[in-house]
């Protein structure tokens, strides 16, 4: 049986399935500013975790080095036991396939309509055809229950709800093994938000994929995680089930999660306003 | 006078660190130009809002240039009774100085801003990070075909303002300073050498370069925020004016010295 530390990362040693995602004693600093001090953390093939923390923690940040987008200071990411850490370009770029991504904001391309924003990484990278490309971005956009008629409109045309569901359909689009959802339910009102979580459910199960999601929102780590790993202070403070959530005897994770105006979290962050 | 030391020596080390930065941001979209995939939609997209759309404009800066210039140099020529001399003047000033300086100006406002303002607004919206994720270089798909655009488009953009100009010229030389319309013509023609347009030809090429690259650049590296974007702006406009007016003097210089 596998001995498991709380980060979810299994003992060395032991003989187990290598996981699909590690991250070992990951630092970055910007300017002197230590964002992430050394995160550890694991997640298993077709597994869903959610990380979550206070704003300013390091969550995207601990994603974009995942990416390669931000070259982490030190440490070990890995993909399914490949080193990504300090690869060379050519590398990265082949893992990022193994990618999908959505955005805080969306992020669209503002000067594609939607079906080139669904389509835009099989039109470039494999050349599907226009024909093609817009058939799979009607089924997917259309799975995700978005309208055919969007196909042909500009991303600032839709709504906040619709722009994240044309987010979710890019990054499902050419079926990646890994999803990376950043805040996908933020500024979406509660019905929309859930309609989200439900959809980015049936995406990760109906492809298999494993995920990692950031979120603020304790209502959709719930419906979407299996495990949550909280970040705080730059490092993990904790990581369990979903189901553990409640109470985990760590005061920060408990303020967090239950969303107390008093407690550790909120000392620490007058604590810090204090010294600038 | 330690502070007084300190402050000059931060401000060389924060002018070594952009140059640097730039020089280093112009060898990596020279490489992604050269190399495949070229990404032609979006150079054609480049070409026709450089190209195309800038073309009213230069075509007004350099109509009234012309005309101006026409009207200046006789007032001058006709105190020393060299007034045959405007046409020749207005030809020579038009295609190796106001025709690429003008339009390079004019563009960089338009231009620069424009690229800085949409890189910028990629950047703080996080389009550029999502490119990324879909496996494609942002230098090769945003920064190249802008480059590429800039540098290509620029000289026609200034053969057709040097032929707006001169035509300026002619109009203000015939219709109100009484020249005969052909031997206007004829001046006009008769000290234009090849190198005098082949010069701001070449020139106008290394402007629509600079123009590019530096509003890449700038919104490549755009702060957070509407502020960010709108610095990035300014700073794309006037860093690409200040090097049209020093890369004017020294490729002059070069050809010329």
């Amino acid at each position: 049986m596998a001995k498991k530390t709380d980060t979810g990362i299994t003992d060395k040693g032991s003989k187990t399935t290598v996981p699909k995602i590690e991250m070992r004693d990951v630092v970055k600093s910007f300017g002197g500013k230590h964002v992430l001090k050394g995160i550890d953390l694991a997640v298993n093939a077709e597994e869903s975790l959610a990380l979550i923390g206070t704003s300013g923690c390091g969550k995207s940040i601990t994603l974009k080095c995942l990416l390669g987008l931000i070259t982490a200071d030190g440490g070990s990411i890995k993909v399914d036991g490949t080193e990504i850490l300090g690869t060379d370009r050519k590398t990265l770029e082949g893992m990022r396939r193994r990618f999908g991504m959505t955005f805080q904001f969306g992020a669209l391309f503002d000067s594609l309509p939607i079906w080139e924003n669904v389509t835009f990484r099989l039109r470039q990278q494999q050349k599907m055809n226009r024909a093609d490309a817009r058939d799979l971005a009607v089924d997917t956009i259309t799975q995700l229950g978005l309208s055919r008629q969007v196909t042909d409109q500009y991303p600032a045309e839709l709504s906040g709800g619709m722009q994240k569901r044309v987010a979710l359909a890019r990054a499902i689009a050419d079926k990646p093994e890994i999803l990376l959802f950043d805040e996908p339910t933020s500024g979406l009102d509660p019905i929309t938000g859930g309609v989200i979580d439900r959809l980015i459910i049936d995406a990760v199960k109906r492809l298999g994929a494993t995920a990692m999601t950031i979120s603020h929102d304790m209502a959709s780590v719930r419906r979407i995680a299996d495990k949550v790993a909280m970040i705080h202070n730059g490092v993990i403070i904790w990581c369990g089930s979903v189901e553990k959530m409640d109470d985990t005897g760590v005061p920060e994770v408990d303020q967090f999660v239950h969303g107390r105006a008093e407690g550790p979290l909120t000392t620490a962050a007058k604590e810090e306003a204090r010294r600038g | 006078m330690i502070g007084f030391l300190q402050n000059i020596g931060r401000a060389a080390l924060g002018f070594l660190a952009a140059f640097g930065r730039i020089t280093l941001f112009t060898a990596n979209a020279v490489r992604w130009t050269c190399l495949p995939p070229y990404y032609m939609r979006q150079f054609s997209r480049q070409v026709l809002d450089i190209g195309y759309f800038s073309l009213p404009v230069v075509g007004l800066t350099t109509l009234f240039s012309g005309m101006v210039l026409a009207l200046q140099s006789y007032t001058g020529f006709a105190r020393f009774s060299a007034e045959d001399t405007v046409a020749t003047v207005v030809v020579l000033s038009v295609t190796r100085e106001l025709g690429p300086v003008l339009a390079g100006l004019m563009v960089a406002g338009r231009i620069g801003a424009s690229m800085a303002a949409e890189i910028g607004t990629m950047r703080v919206t996080d389009q550029i990070d999502a490119l990324d994720t879909l496996s494609t270089r942002p230098m090769q798909y945003l920064v190249a075909p802008r480059i590429l655009a800039g540098t290509i488009c620029l000289p026609f953009l200034v053969l057709i303002g040097d032929l707006i100009g001169v035509f300026g010229g002619y109009i203000v030389g015939v219709y109100r300073l009484g020249f005969n319309p052909s031997i206007y013509l004829s001046r006009t023609l008769e000290y234009l050498e090849f190198s005098d347009v082949t010069l701001g030809l070449i020139k106008a090429a290394v402007f629509g370069f600079l123009i590019a690259l530096m509003g890449c650049y700038h919104g490549y590296n755009s702060g957070r925020g509407a502020e960010g974007v709108g610095r990035a702006t300014t700073n794309a406009v006037v860093s690409s004016s200040i090097l049209i007016l020093i890369s004017n003097y020294l490729v002059t210089a070069l050809f010329f010295g």
